[in-house]
């Protein structure tokens, strides 16, 4: 499995004969109105970052299906120790969206109290543990969680994410190998979307594939379409079930393509051919998902009006009620660096609340360098 | 997730005379026995009971689930132990020696010291690090080398170093029911060095709290770890010839207890920083700083620290690259006649 592609639709978007896992119609039209939602949130983001009213923006244009899919066939008591380009997920798991937007401007209702670039969410009631910048660090993590889970006989799966380039991160080899000498509940997703910022996946590994690697950690390694829902979902929902049977982790390489820019910082055009880009258009997964529902019947134009509108308004009202709320306060610097304020901390605390009493220090707001 | 609670053992009372490392032995023994959460993992630490001995016993009471070896990975060791502690455990990470914790940056600085803050305080870590530091045993570079400067210098990490039994336990014992992350630093140089007094049981000295090792009029000395036994050697020669030398043990370099140290400087009028590290950004430029910020005007000579040279650790020639009494010595002169 970790050199042939796992599909389930054919390029018309039909299900192959005995490969439809059968979700129910509603199930079915909730993924695709999640996908739908999840690029119109990526859309609004870049926007609003190229209008200057966030610092930084994060696409997953492309990777719908690759994260939505796999993370479907967690249960929500499951946890995520996610990577930077799975938004969807807590869109699935019921993250309001002003909370997700308030992230972005990094303002008072933001969860992380603006102490993180845009993107980098944390959200304990959602079970998605709090993003990082460097690369593959939460794949360790995820073992670990995993092992403290059958210390404790917990029956949590984890799942965890990473990129092409994380794959020759140092934490992907610990990670799986810790996760597999432990027998540890993990899933690990390997979104194989082509680039790691300008460098090309052939120049991260000389393997055949990212899922053969998971051979040298002794764990099964699937490879499978990760433009194709029903696919991801298929192999994920196998490698869940069997870490929650206590057989272990499982690499899942999806195959994808990042259809934007690395992030707001970066333009791909400098480096990669337009071919490219257009060859994967075609295999965009929202779109061929639709061709799914469309020939079972759940998809029509009132459908996809009404999944596209719904997701633009609510995001538009979020967009609002974040922009007009405050910066988190100034003394918040100082919190969550320990659970208590050391005096170390107090006496800072103290000499910049005094400074700015005394006016000038704090009031200029800083600019964007990214 | 909620803990087991079970009371000690019968009989865990009163002291016992102990060595460091059968103090922290006793300490991990005790968490174990009152918090179901605490686990302990390293390399070496299962059967073997650590390099040190520092576990010895843990798995035979405990059992492999919650005292185990690793694969010889450092980054995994810590990595792992962020995963348990933000799922809800207490993990406790040996690292062989410090010198080969460097694999493990990433996940000690960008993600245990971060992870509370960075989540706004939904997820935290709360975990220790022990790790064996510091020379004097004939190491050479790779087994004797005190590199706390750099966990002093990221916020998020607490960082514990202990220069007796008792302490060892206590600390220990304070830093496992940290919620923070603790990097609890052992001087191996004194784990099996004189034996001490160990209260038995329930034993916690809080962290943050500085220890007057010796008191003293005309001159401060601020040490830890190892250091301290060296400083008081020190002080005993320096008394014969009209020294009064006052002695504080840090215990805690972050956070540090400045209350103590700036009150004994305030008294004495001299201050000698004693540290094995490298001299050049080591934690006693933070020590020198900070008296020279807050109590400059109560000073009668230079602030003079005592250190490692800058060089890397060296093997046939440690005795001259390491603090030792002569040095201790000609530094408290020099806060006198300069």
């Amino acid at each position: 499995m970790s050199l042939e592609l796992l599909t389930v639709l054919d390029k018309d978007g039909k299900a192959q004969k005995g490969k439809d896992p059968n979700l129910p119609a509603a199930e079915l039209q909730k993924l695709y109105r999640l996908m739908v939602a999840t690029r119109a949130l990526d859309e609004r983001g870049l926007a609003l970052q190229r209008q200057g009213r966030i610092g930084f923006y994060l696409q997953s244009t492309g990777q719908e299906a690759s994260h939505l899919g796999a993370a479907y066939a967690l249960k929500d008591s499951d946890w995520l120790f996610p990577a930077y380009r799975q938004p969807g997920i807590l869109l699935l798991r019921q993250v309001p969206i002003d909370k997700v937007i308030c992230e972005w401007f990094g303002n008072a209702g933001d969860t992380s109290k603006g102490r993180q670039m845009p993107v980098h969410y944390s959200f304990r009631q959602a079970n998605f543990v709090s993003i990082s910048s460097p690369i593959g660090t939460q794949l360790t993590q995820a073992a670990g969680a995993g092992m403290a889970a059958r210390i404790r006989g917990d029956d949590t799966v984890f799942m965890t994410f990473c990129g092409d380039g994380g794959t020759s991160s140092n934490d992907f080899h610990t990670g799986l190998n810790f996760a597999a000498v432990y027998k540890a509940p993990v899933v690990f997703v390997c979104e194989n979307n082509g680039w790691a910022i300008s460098v090309p996946s052939e120049k991260q590994t000389c393997s055949e594939s990212m899922a053969i690697k998971a051979d040298a950690y002794g764990m099964p390694g699937i490879r499978v379409d990760g433009n194709d829902l029903l696919a991801v979902y298929r192999a994920c929902k196998e490698a869940v079930d069997r870490a929650r049977r206590g057989e272990g982790p499982t690499l899942i390489e999806t195959v994808t393509y990042r259809m934007a820019s690395h992030s707001s910082s970066d333009d791909a055009a400098r480096y990669r051919d337009a071919k490219e880009y257009e060859a994967w258009k075609k295999k965009d997964p929202i779109a061929r998902f639709q061709q799914y529902l469309k020939g079972r019947k759940l998809w029509n134009e009132a459908f996809e009006k009404e999944c596209v509108e719904g997701a633009k308004a609510a995001i538009g009202a979020a967009v609002t009620a974040a922009e007009a709320m405050a910066n988190p306060g100034p003394e918040t610097l100082f919190d969550d660096v320990y659970m208590n304020l050391t005096p170390q901390l107090k006496e800072q605390r103290q000499e910049l609340h005094d400074l700015m009493a005394k006016g000038g220090v704090g009031a200029e707001v800083g600019h964007f360098p990214l | 997730m909620t803990a087991t609670k079970t009371k000690p053992g019968a009989g865990e009372t009163g002291t016992k005379v102990m060595t460091m490392i059968e103090a922290i032995t006793d300490a991990m023994r005790t968490e174990m026995r009152n918090d179901d959460r605490v686990v302990v993992f390293g390399e070496d630490v299962g059967k073997k009971g650590g390099v040190f001995g520092a576990t010895m016993g843990l798995f035979d009471e405990f059992g492999e689930k919650r005292c185990f070896d690793t694969p010889l990975s450092e980054c995994g060791i810590i990595g792992a132990a962020v995963g348990m502690a933000v799922y809800g455990m207490r993990p406790i990470a040996e690292i062989q020696f410090l010198d080969f914790i460097y694999p493990a940056f990433d996940q000690i600085v960008s993600e245990a010291a971060k992870m509370r803050y960075r989540s706004g305080g939904e997820y935290t870590c709360p975990m220790v690090i022990r790790s064996p530091y510091g020379g004097g045993i004939r190491g050479g570079h790779y087994h004797s080398q005190s590199s706390e400067a750099y966990f002093c210098h990221t916020p998020g990490l607490k960082v514990v170093i202990p220069s007796t039994p008792a302490d060892a336990k206590g600390l220990l014992i304070a830093s496992i029911r940290d919620e923070d992350p603790v990097m609890f630093l052992e001087p191996k140089r004194i784990y099996r060095h004189g034996k001490g007094e160990v209260p038995l049981g329930e034993h916690v000295v809080p962290i943050g709290k500085a220890r007057i090792a010796r008191e003293g009029t005309d001159v401060t000395i601020l040490c830890y770890g190892a250091m301290v036994s060296v400083c008081e050697q020190a002080a005993a020669t320096a008394e014969q010839a009209g020294r009064s030398v006052e002695i504080v043990d840090l215990r805690t370099l972050v956070p540090l207890d400045e209350a103590t140290v700036l009150a004994s400087v305030k008294k004495t009028g001299r201050v000698v920083v004693v540290y094995e590290a490298p001299k050049t950004c080591g934690y006693g430029a933070e020590l020198s700083a900070l008296i020279a910020e807050k109590c400059i005007e109560w000073l009668e000579g230079p602030v003079v620290r005592v250190a490692g040279f800058d060089t890397p650790f060296p093997y046939t020639l440690e005795h001259l690259y390491m603090p030792d009494e002569k040095r201790v010595l000609a530094g408290i002169e020099k806060t006198f006649t300069w």
